[in-house]
């Protein structure tokens, strides 16, 4: 049976698209514009829950999920009532962390707190965020996460045919938040961001208002964490606060810095790699996954700062002048 | 225009390149295979190997594997050697269903042993469920759960957290402060507690959750002092644990004044807390390392030897252990490793355990045990205090008529 | 419950992440850097306490603690110096980056440590002497709370002598101030920035072997301080140790009111939501370093 043999891999694989298109939010952050966040774990796994809430409260009806009975609640509470419904749950998974990152940009970049000071800030809230979250467990289903999902919209998590459908929109899903980027980068706004990088006060006395422009592309980039959020649960079949946590957020920038900061397809590429050397080398050698990526953070930082677009293309460019140098110096002969 | 035309070019080609990819069968990935082979029978053993819960799981899953070598060196299953696909839960309920998924529909192992945290066992249970394959769970839980796919090798509550409570009543401590860990096994338990106290006689003085690592137990043991309770009930867990007793003891709060009894300390956490910081507090399982029974005397030698002298045995590594002796005996019963027979096979199973002997219940796939509250003593072992006869698995608390509301599902 | 207790719990709570802090304090507040492997420096230092306890524990007795807290800053000191020469040495100016590759580093000393140490914690008996409490006023006070009460003095002291009382300190302070100009003037700032790094590291040693008196000895004892010591230096303003000293203490107190009147969940997490709204007022935090330099 190839089709179902090959179901496991498919899942995998359908993870480490939706992980691209996270890696594409973070690279327009960090790689365009400068900002480094700890936290953007949050906005995925927020994403992630609001619909994962959404099945879990589809698949069982009128009962309540075990988690909440447990955890001491006799109804539905109000705020999660919008859930039961499909659009609603899908709007919301967007909505939400959009609305989060834009309250954190609005007040963080208008009051000039920028570099690593974000990072930490971004970092501090993400792991607050955390703990509430695990300890609000008969509404957030604490440290089991939810999990047991039947459907999603419609369609079978068991029938193999129904997860390649699923892939497929993962795909495209990626494919539509890449020409995204793409055309928000290549537009003047593209520009702004690379000159809030490089010289965030130069770029405020030429007239720019950085902060605003931060504010928006953060956004874009929790909405891009938050659309990746959605498509990620039926293949995991579980969201957990792991999903949220602070080193799942410091995962994903390493996708970006490997793949290449600056570049988009570096971004995507990372992400891909990354995802499959790990689950390689955690499969060959268990526990020798961290001195790994360990040593990826560091060498990477260290050798290949561009990540390995860049170095592709620091080589194509040293090729090409040796090239060009060659043909100048056969000419003069 | 022209860079944005090159990343609808780029994204295309993306899109094509990674839909082909999920076409493919499995072949170009490797991998396949059936659980029998030849002469050997693959299972998979899923534990966290990495990440914050390997403090407790590597010890598990050396108990795995020692049941499993003597198995091997004694002729196999039903002439079959088994052969080990292990696999790192890494700590994180996620990877825990991935690893599963990789276990039961690439590697078609037999069976899985695995799980330690509740939110792993979760994780992994529709994974599973789907594939109609068997897990063996070796830890105590907060109940409340029963899947036919999911072997539960641990106490459910009616054989842990009931009748420790039930003790301390009969001992006349009445006021109880309940502290735990901000996450599910300590606040279900403490729901548990609370109800059954309310049914008792007993009172609840205290209840506090702390978040995972938590370090500074100064502010809630000074909540214990104004509270005056007789008896801490204690469901913290991994590190906080010995921050907790380090500072307790610290603070003149020892055995002899408000003793303490806690669900999440074996021997295996003593050594971490130090023997001196918590010698005389209580705790409560089915088996210690200094259990007599002629079977555990020998599982006890032959776990040092393997695994050196400073090792020690507690509940759930004999529980893990047990687990594996368990299959065999429904597998033999079965007279084959199909999952739907072995399950059948399964009901009424016994096995001579190091705990004394224990019985599958076939109906919630729970183990028959006896409940031992013991004492730490200054060596770091626990020495059995008092100890019941089997007691029948109830994991929805159904036979408890104040545990009504609780359950659920 | 009386307040003196409170004020008690906060101020000890205060020392210890002061002591967790002042490592920090000084790569980070004074020369910049972000070093995410400062917490697994912390679990350095409380390894070596256990290894000397292993080690000389039957031979010195209860002396060995003393023994320890020296060695503990000594070897964190040279975990130091090895992270600064191959690693941020390369990356100053690139502070996003330092973090980047410290936060690898310090997966691999966590790993490092599980695969010498074993993943299960290792115990620590501490010093008789330091056992048992002082009543005073009603409240208990744990001679462990009051001895690292003492040791952050101490420390502080010490530190704040180096600062200003020796020559490395003077060289220390000409190139926090102006690199270039120091530089100028004949100080060899590679070999002075190594030192200061190492020093911080090797306070935050310090800190690992007082630690073991009152929590765990685990691989991943460093990261439960990693996020509280971050917003200690950055709520205390960077480049100022009073303003450390002041982000403990308010961190501390907060924490324990609020831990008293509600949970230690909320607290922990209102107390880091407080201090980021904070910080939206004053950016700088509350000690600024007052600069012309923009960029």
């Amino acid at each position: 049976m190839p089709f179902v043999l090959s179901l496991f891999r498919l899942t995998l694989l359908a993870k480490f698209v939706c992980y691209a298109i996270v890696a594409l939010g973070i690279d327009l952050i960090w790689g365009y514009t400068g900002i480094l966040s700890l936290g953007h774990a949050v906005f995925f796994g927020l994403g992630a829950y609001i619909v994962a809430m959404h099945l879990k409260l589809a698949s069982l009806g009128t009962v309540l999920p075990a988690f909440m009975k447990t955890g001491g609640l006799d109804a539905l509470p109000v705020f999660l009532e919008p859930l039961r419904s499909g659009p609603a749950a899908l709007i919301l998974a967007i909505l939400v962390p959009v609305v989060l990152a834009f309250l954190l940009g609005f007040m963080t970049f208008r009051n000039r707190i920028k570099g690593v000071y974000f990072s930490i800030l971004s970092q501090a809230l993400a792991w607050a965020f955390v703990t509430i979250f695990i300890g609000m467990q008969a509404y957030t289903g604490g440290s089991n996460g939810i999990t047991g999902f039947a459907d999603y919209f419609g369609m079978s998590l068991t029938a193999p045919l129904d997860m390649v459908k699923l892939y497929y929109l993962a795909v495209a899903v990626l494919a539509l938040a890449y020409i995204g980027s793409t055309w928000l980068i290549s537009r003047d706004l593209g520009k702004i961001l690379i000159a809030i990088r490089d010289g965030e006060n130069r770029t405020n006395f030429t007239g720019y208002d950085a902060s605003r422009y931060k504010t928006f592309i953060f956004c874009i980039s929790a909405a891009l964490a938050a659309l990746a959020g959605a498509p990620y649960v039926p293949f995991a079949g579980i969201i957990s606060p792991k999903e949220l946590d602070i080193a799942f957020s410091v995962e994903m920038v390493i996708w970006v810095a490997v793949g290449g900061r600056g570049t988009l397809i570096g971004a995507v590429l990372g992400a891909f790699l990354v995802s499959i050397l790990k689950t390689g080398v955690s499969e060959t050698m268990p526990g020798a996954w961290l001195y790994f990526v360990g040593l990826l953070f560091v060498l990477v930082v260290l050798c290949l700062p561009k990540g390995i677009v860049g170095g592709v293309e620091g080589l194509r460019t040293h090729f090409r002048r040796c090239l060009s140098g060659a043909a100048r110096a056969q000419a003069d002969s | 225009m022209k860079r944005f035309a090159k990343g609808l070019l780029t994204a295309s080609v993306l899109a094509f390149g990674l839909m082909t990819a999920g076409c493919g069968g499995d072949s170009a990935l490797g991998g396949g295979g059936n659980a029998v082979s030849g002469d050997t029978v693959k299972v998979g053993l899923l534990h966290s190997l990495s990440g914050t819960m390997a403090i407790s799981e590597t010890s598990v899953r050396d108990a795995e594997k020692l049941a499993i070598d003597e198995i091997n060196a004694s002729g196999g299953v039903l002439g079959k050697k088994i052969e080990i696909v292990e696999e790192d839960g890494a700590s994180d309920p996620q990877i825990f269903a991935e690893k599963a998924k990789k276990l039961f529909q690439r590697d078609r192992v037999a069976t899985v042993f695995g799980c330690w945290t509740s939110a792993s066992r979760k994780a992994v249970k529709p994974v599973v469920e789907s594939a109609n394959g068997l897990l063996w769970y070796p830890v105590q839980y907060e109940g409340m759960e029963a899947s036919k796919n999911i072997m539960y090798m641990g106490a459910a509550p009616n054989q842990q957290i009931v009748p420790a409570i039930d003790f301390l009543l009969k001992a006349g401590k009445k006021k109880m402060f309940l502290v735990g860990s901000d996450y599910v096994f300590p606040q279900t338990a403490n729901r548990i507690v609370k109800a059954q106290l309310a049914a008792s006689g007993g009172e609840c003085v205290g209840e506090e959750y702390t978040p995972m690592g938590h370090t500074d137990y100064a502010t809630i043991i000074s909540k214990i002092r104004a509270a005056k309770p007789d008896v801490i009930v204690n469901t913290l867990n991994g590190d906080s644990n010995v921050a907790f007793f380090k500072q307790l003891k610290d603070a003149g709060i020892s055995a002899d004044t408000i003793s303490v009894m806690s669900f999440s300390i074996a021997e295996e956490e003593v050594k971490g807390i130090g023997a001196q910081n918590i010698v005389g507090d209580l705790v409560s399982w089915n088996y210690y390392e200094t259990t007599a029974t002629p079977a555990n005397e020998k599982f006890v030698a032959a776990y040092k030897k393997v695994y050196g002298e400073d090792r020690v045995t507690d509940d759930p590594i004999e529980a893990a252990y047990d687990a594996v002796y368990l299959w065999k005996a429904a597998v033999e019963k079965a007279g084959s490793f199909d999952v739907e027979a072995v399950r059948k096979a399964a009901a009424d199973i016994a096995f001579d355990a190091p705990e004394g002997d224990v019985k599958i219940d076939g109906e919630n796939q729970h183990l028959y045990k006896r409940v031992r509250i013991g004492k730490v003593n200054a060596n770091g072992l626990i020495d059995e205090v008092s100890v019941t006869e089997p007691i029948k698995p109830d994991p929805f608390l159904a036979t408890y008529e104040w545990a009504k509301g609780l359950a659920s599902e | 419950m009386d307040a003196l207790t409170i004020l008690f719990n906060g101020i000890s709570l205060s020392s210890i992440l002061l002591l967790a802090a002042l490592g920090l304090a000084i790569t980070f507040g004074l020369m910049g850097i972000i070093n995410m492997a400062h917490g697994e420096f912390i679990m350095v230092g409380a390894y070596t306490t256990y290894v000397v306890q292993k080690a000389l524990g039957s031979v010195l007795g209860d002396a060995y603690f003393f023994v320890s807290i020296v060695l503990a800053f000594l070897v964190a000191a040279l975990f130091g110096v090895a992270l600064e020469v191959l690693v941020i040495r390369r990356l100053y100016g690139r502070a996003t980056d330092s973090l980047l590759a410290t936060w690898g580093v310090s997966l691999i000393l966590q790993q490092l440590a599980r695969s010498i140490f074993g993943a299960p914690n290792v115990n620590v008996v501490a010093p008789a002497f330091l056992g048992g409490s002082l009543e005073l006023l009603g409240v208990t006070m744990s001679y462990k709370r009051l001895f690292i009460l003492l040791l952050v003095g101490a420390a502080l002291a010490l530190v704040l002598a180096i600062l200003y009382k020796t020559e490395f300190g003077r060289r220390m302070r000409a190139c926090i101030q102006n690199r270039e100009m120091a530089a100028c003037l004949g100080i060899r700032t590679k070999r002075i920035d190594c030192m200061t790094f190492a020093l911080g590291s090797g306070l935050a040693g310090v800190a690992g072997c007082a630690l073991t008196l009152l929590g765990s000895i685990g691989p991943t004892l460093g990261t439960s301080y990693i996020v509280d010591t971050f917003m200690v230096v950055v709520l205390g303003g960077v480049g100022k140790l009073i303003g450390t000293i002041a982000g403990a203490v308010l961190i501390g107190v907060a924490g324990t009111v609020l831990e008293w009147v509600a949970t230690a969940s909320i607290a922990k997490a209102a107390v880091l939501f407080l201090v980021v709204l904070f910080l939206q007022k004053k950016p700088q935090g509350l000690f600024a370093l007052r600069t012309r330099a923009l960029d």
